[in-house]
């Protein structure tokens, strides 16, 4: 009996592992041999898993639109980092060992840092749909010590804004709409993503003498209760809450400050987008949400609309802005590729060379923006949308 | 002196939720002498599971939590059988991986059944907070509820160990298990039986922190698990007055060091508290002294 029981107990430990491995190594079927490999690494698992797991999604969609297309053939495979830098380049190099070519980099912006100085040792072009962090690209002053803490790395090219931009972006944005008189926020202290837009936000905040009066944190580890935070700007009568976090603490803090009975203003960043997605998330709470952000699943241009559409059919869900961010960049590399004598045969080192020149050249338009262009610096020039939420939709601002 | 009180009320309604996870703790260790790493996980089912019986099969918040404390009491049951009992004569640390390893395996398994989406919990709990002060001062119903529940659950355990046949003979495997089982007393169904309540203890602990806190993700169970433990161990681990202690002091110090000291330092404060406690009284506030003899 007591074998048995081991022996059960030691099937049940091999199928939870085998149900670990099951997310990574997906590969989308279908191509042709003759397909350029590209590699992506995502939380696939884990807390983060929602982002990988939509950047993995909006990847796959273009990918399959493209090789039913013709022409150009892509094969794309996705590797698991569960949000781990360490994890995140075992996965690229599993990656390498498959043949990859072009790397369609992390998802999230702490491995991000970490596959970015990799790739940049291999000269394999790395074009992220969402690691935001400046130490992904590079060569990017902290605009608190002005100092640049890592070189730009020449191989790496962004597809969603840098944090700075956003930061100073809502700065402004708050400023010329007269949005707020006294200011708090609310930032997530031991994320790059978060604390890169608090940083420039709080230094362009000081240029256009923007009035901040309380400013808290909060870390992974004390991301459920927000009463301290908001007593604080409440206490200081702060009338606008900016949130330069994700939508999931986001969410708890707009419950919590309800059930307090407090009703400020809130500004969030591309991080609140999904907010209205959340199953059971009371939207009437979300009801003048303003937000800066790049992708909008309501918009009513033929492309978002066959896209969601897509997604929705797919995945059984809503596409959020990493989808659609990993949809352009499948998209950018097709078009920066399609018109090269390229083949699977094309060493990684050459694609790197070329797709960099055609990154700095190129102009771009997809789901997440018009005219979109690349300098040097990798990071890439949109213009943020600023949005807000009324009926439960997003309305754009302008 | 409100905005004092307003943060002890938060901190007493926080740390009540960890003491319900803490009571599961201190119930296990107390008498199988393991420290059940899953326990936090299954709080996580429990939550999961109440969600989906309000918000997918539209039944009432009651049913929806005992579906929950029932399908949490047969799947402590269950990790218990598998996991556990094959390594009752193994070492300590063997049935500590073990529990890590279940813990995992709850985690995992709740992401592929259920996905990394976040849902937000439903709220039980609608009717208006009590005001007070003028309404400077609001205590929630959740809250009212959550300590409520506390203080209720922990008269109760105490009553069982302490009055009950199934609870003596818990006290008595807690002793010594080989002299028990030599009283007649069955040691594997006692453990069971330990399991199933800590389990159900587990699913309410699930639904009141939910109920608060209305993010649920697979790995919604396992801060508050580590803190409840921390809790546990405050209070003084086997010790049932003790967990509930523990975690009402380990909730109001850890509002009170983000509200009057910082944000960013509260977790490092909690627990530079719990090493001065240790310090001072090893075995807890209100854990028994227990002399080793040599």
């Amino acid at each position: 009996m007591k074998k048995f029981l081991a022996l059960a107990l030691a099937l049940v430990m091999t199928l939870a592992l085998a149900a670990c491995g099951g997310g990574d190594g997906q590969k989308d079927g279908g191509a042709a041999s003759g397909a350029i490999k590209i590699g992506g690494v995502g939380p696939l698992t884990g807390d983060a898993a929602i982002y990988g797991n939509a950047a993995k999604g909006g990847a796959e969609i273009a990918v399959e639109e493209i090789n039913a297309l013709g022409g150009l053939q892509f094969d794309l495979h996705y590797e698991d980092d569960a949000n781990d830098p360490e994890k995140s380049v075992n996965a690229y190099n599993t990656l390498k060992d498959w043949g990859m070519q072009v790397f369609l980099g992390s998802v999230t912006s702490t491995p991000g840092v970490a596959t970015a100085a990799e790739s940049n040792a291999d000269h394999m072009f790395y074009l992220t749909p969402s690691a935001s962090s400046t130490d992904v690209i590079g060569g990017v002053a902290n605009p608190l010590t002005g100092s640049v803490d890592t070189p730009r790395r020449d191989n790496v090219f962004q597809m969603c804004f840098v944090d700075p931009n956003q930061g100073s972006a809502s700065a402004q944005y708050i400023k010329d709409n007269n949005l707020g008189s006294a200011i708090a926020v609310i930032y997530k202290n031991d994320d790059v993503y978060s604390t890169g837009i608090y940083n420039s936000f709080v230094a362009k905040a000081g240029e256009l003498g923007l009035n901040i009066v309380s400013t808290t944190t909060f870390t992974t580890d004390s991301k459920t209760d927000f009463s301290v935070q908001l007593n604080d700007a409440k206490n200081s009568s702060a009338d606008l809450i900016y949130l330069p976090t994700y939508y999931d603490a986001n969410a708890l803090i707009l419950t919590q400050a309800n059930a307090m009975g407090y009703a400020p203003k809130y500004f969030g960043v591309d991080g609140m987008d999904g907010i209205l997605s959340v199953k059971g998330f009371d939207t009437s709470l979300a009801e003048g949400v303003m937000l800066l952000t790049p992708f909008n699943a309501d918009a009513g241009d033929e492309a978002t609309k066959s896209f969601v559409a897509k997604y929705q059919e797919k995945f059984g869900e809503v596409p959020n802005q990493f989808a659609a961010d990993a949809y352009d960049c499948v998209y950018a590399i097709y078009n920066a590729l399609k018109d090269e004598d390229v083949t699977s045969g094309t060493s990684a080192g050459d694609l790197c060379g070329i797709l960099i020149g055609k990154f700095t050249s190129m102009t771009f338009d997809g789901l997440t923006g018009e005219g979109m262009t690349w300098a040097d610096t990798g990071a890439v020039s949109k213009t943020p949308k600023g949005m807000y939420i009324e009926n439960g939709a997003y309305v754009g601002m302008d | 002196m409100l905005i004092f009180l307003n943060h002890l009320i938060n901190g007493i309604s926080l740390g009540s939720v960890y003491a319900i996870i803490a009571l599961g703790y201190t119930m296990v260790y107390g008498i199988a002498k393991m420290l059940n790493f899953a326990h936090g996980d299954v709080i996580m089912v429990g939550a999961y599971i109440c969600f989906f019986s309000v918000s997918s099969f539209n039944l009432p918040p009651a049913v929806g939590v005992v579906l929950a404390v029932l399908a949490c009491t047969a799947l402590g049951i269950v990790i218990e059988r598998l996991a556990y009992k094959p390594l009752r004569q193994a070492t300590s640390l063997a049935v500590l991986i073990t529990a890590i390893g279940v813990s995992y395996f709850l985690q995992n398994g709740a992401q592929l059944l259920w996905t990394s989406n976040i849902k937000m919990f439903p709220s039980f709990f609608s009717a208006s907070p009590i005001e007070l002060f003028g309404g400077e001062l609001k205590i929630t119903i959740a809250a009212i509820v959550t300590v409520a529940a506390c203080v209720v659950i922990m008269l109760g355990l105490t009553w069982f160990t302490g009055k009950t046949r199934m609870g003596k003979a818990m006290r008595a495997c807690s002793e010594d298990k080989a002299a028990a089982q030599l009283m007649g007393i069955n040691v594997n169904a006692t453990i069971s039986m330990t399991f199933a309540i800590g389990s159900a203890l587990a699913a309410i602990a699930g639904v009141l922190f939910c109920s608060v806190y209305p993010t649920l993700t697979p790995t919604t169970g396992s801060m508050p698990g580590i803190k409840a433990f921390t809790a546990a161990v405050f209070g003084g681990i086997g010790s049932i007055p003790g967990a509930l202690l523990g975690g009402v002091l380990l909730g109001v110090i850890e509002i009170f060091a983000s509200a009057y000291i910082s944000t960013q330092m509260s977790n490092a404060i909690v627990f530079a508290v719990l090493i001065v406690v240790l310090l001072v009284r090893p075995s807890g506030l209100l854990g028994k002294q227990v002399r080793e003899k040599v």
